[in-house]
């Protein structure tokens, strides 16, 4: 049976403006986590009901260790943000079915808060492929974050709005300056982004995975908010609205419309 | 040997504790964290003729102690319901309670008559919903519409007829009694409180449907106290829910009245929620010295 556990938080670190990592002791999470998938986080303050849905940016099996690094966007994420170590969080998962990783020349596509997951997917990816063929393409509005990580298992490329480093601009203007090509494409960021993303893998006929994001209640597949439309119909409803907690929240970029 | 069980409009249950349409699917996804046999009943999300898509996302926000909610009924019809989802929710022991949402009289008739043979226990009418522009709560918000509703439905019902009622209206007690002299069997309530939210950096509203439906703690005490209105109006069992999140919220709307509570938005907190109202329960009975639950029903002095 599954359930909710508390887990205790190893480290948390500032490591951008509004960005926090956060270490926390889960082995049983750990051991059965794979990138792309997240977690549900939950407040400890009784009035914020919901969960928090947080991507894995890090797996450490070994030491049964779990790495998020998420953005502060409101009053739930900033109480997590106060976390230390030895501190408490219930949390539940793993959630979502994650990137499933193919073999073949690929982009590891981030933008802002989408860029945590591509590292234990550049990680994994790096356990089974030559490192030439891992090319991870993150966008940032200007300032960055866990580029020493994405640089560990393959070239990393840079695209910043502002042009304060790397390409100014997107992550596929990057990709055109440096004229890179690839077999598969896992991506996850903004909608825009998402939809650029999308449409490039569909114009050059490349296996294209997204990662979605939509605001979420329960987090286990019940409550239908965080649907996102499917160009066929879905499993659960029989309409054409994948859930993006249980169905997802990585699609081929085929399946749903953006 | 304390006793728990309660009767619905001649259906025993277990125990008072049930879930509240649309927190909990057909079951299936609770059914990974505890034995559904532990509740009193499992009340299903609602289901219509044919499958509906729902609402545009974003179809939640949350709001102090509670969340707004704006799904639209996204369902997957009656066909896949009977052959999947009744199937799931027959393996446990538990009592099954299906909502039934429809646009017309006529929907939600074909539904109910559907059922009729089904090994369902008990069926709920979603004439509250506010969620969907036709249908739903334009029956609930109306006393002779309710009525007649009531009386269509129960024409086709071989189960048990539970009509739930919308908050959104001035006097419940007048519903209540609407319902009930339409022939429902059992009213349940409340359905969630319409609200509205308004994300002042974008200038926006929280959620695409504009308006949804609070639910969570917030709604609690209006929901005891309509609860308590309710029971008072009518000779029939009613059914408990708004902000249930623990024994103590339960054993308060028993108190005022209700014979079975539903847990809702608290799923979504904590899956195991339901579960673990109704071992609270048990354990107020035994230190309360409470031998029968059926004591408690109404018994706020």
């Amino acid at each position: 049976m599954k359930s909710r556990e508390f887990a205790k938080v190893a480290e948390q670190e500032k490591i951008a403006s509004d960005i926090y990592s956060l270490w926390i002791e889960a082995s049983g999470i750990a051991a059965e986590a794979k990138p792309g998938q997240f977690l549900s986080l939950y407040s400890a303050d009784q009035s914020r009901m919901l969960p928090r849905p947080i991507s894995i940016c890090e797996i450490d099996r070994e030491h049964g260790r779990l790495r998020l690094v998420y953005r502060t966007v409101g009053a739930g994420t900033e109480e997590f943000s106060r976390l230390k170590a030895g501190d408490r969080i219930e949390v539940l998962g793993p959630l979502g079915n994650g990137f499933p990783l193919k073999k073949g020349k690929a982009f590891l596509i981030g933008g802002g808060i989408g860029i945590p997951p591509m590292v234990q997917a550049a990680k994994e990816l790096a356990g089974q492929e030559d490192p030439s063929m891992i090319q991870v393409i993150a966008g940032y509005r200007s300032e960055q974050f866990l580029t020493q990580e994405l640089s560990a298992y393959g070239t990393l490329y840079i695209a910043t709005e502002d042009g304060s480093a790397g390409t100014k601009g997107t992550v596929l203007d990057a990709v055109r300056e440096h004229a890179l090509d690839a077999e598969v494409i896992y991506a996850c960021g903004p909608r825009p982004m998402l939809r650029a993303v999308k449409e490039y893998a569909e114009e050059h006929g490349i296996e294209c995975w997204i990662s979605m994001e939509e605001r979420m209640a329960c987090g286990i597949g019940a409550c239908l908010a965080c649907v996102c439309g499917s160009t066929e119909v879905d499993g659960h409803s029989h309409v054409k609205n994948k859930r993006v907690c249980k169905d997802g929240p990585v699609f081929l970029s085929t399946e749903v419309e953006l | 040997m304390r006793n728990t069980k309660v009767t619905l409009a001649g259906v025993e249950l277990k125990n008072p504790v049930m879930t509240a349409s649309g927190t909990f699917g057909s079951g299936a996804e609770y059914g990974e964290f505890y034995d559904l046999g532990a509740l009193g009943a499992v009340v299903t999300k609602g289901v219509a003729n044919v499958p509906w898509p729902g609402n545009p996302t974003p179809r939640i926000a949350e709001t102090a102690s509670g969340m707004l909610n704006a799904i639209g009924l996204q369902n997957p019809g009656i066909d896949v319901f009977v052959e999947r989802d009744i199937p799931y929710l027959r393996q446990y022991d538990t009592k099954i309670i299906v909502n039934v949402c429809g646009k017309t009289t006529e929907d939600y008739c074909q539904v109910v008559e559907r059922l009729a043979l089904e090994p369902v226990d008990l069926l709920e009418i979603n004439v509250s919903c506010p969620n969907v522009k036709e249908g739903g709560i334009a029956f609930g918000q109306n006393p002779k519409a309710l009525e007649a509703i009531t009386r269509e439905v129960k024409k086709y019902a071989k189960q048990p007829v539970i009509m739930k009622l919308s908050p959104n209206v001035t006097d419940i007690a007048e519903m209540a009694r609407a319902a009930e002299a339409g022939g429902a069997d059992a009213l349940s309530l409340i359905n969630t409180l319409t609200g509205m939210k308004i994300d002042i950096y974008r200038r926006s509203f929280a959620i695409a449907n504009r308006t949804g439906g609070l639910s969570g703690p917030a709604v609690k005490p209006v929901a005891v106290r309509m609860v308590y209105q309710a029971a008072q109006a009518v000779k029939l069992p009613v059914i408990g829910m708004g902000g249930i999140c623990t024994a103590e919220d339960a054993l308060e709307f028993i108190l005022a009245g209700a014979t079975a509570v539903s847990v809702g938005t608290a799923n979504f907190t904590n899956p195991c929620a339901a579960k673990e109202v109704a071992e609270g329960i048990e354990r107020y009975m035994e230190q309360q010295g409470v031998d029968d639950i059926r004591e408690l029903i109404g018994a706020v002095k």
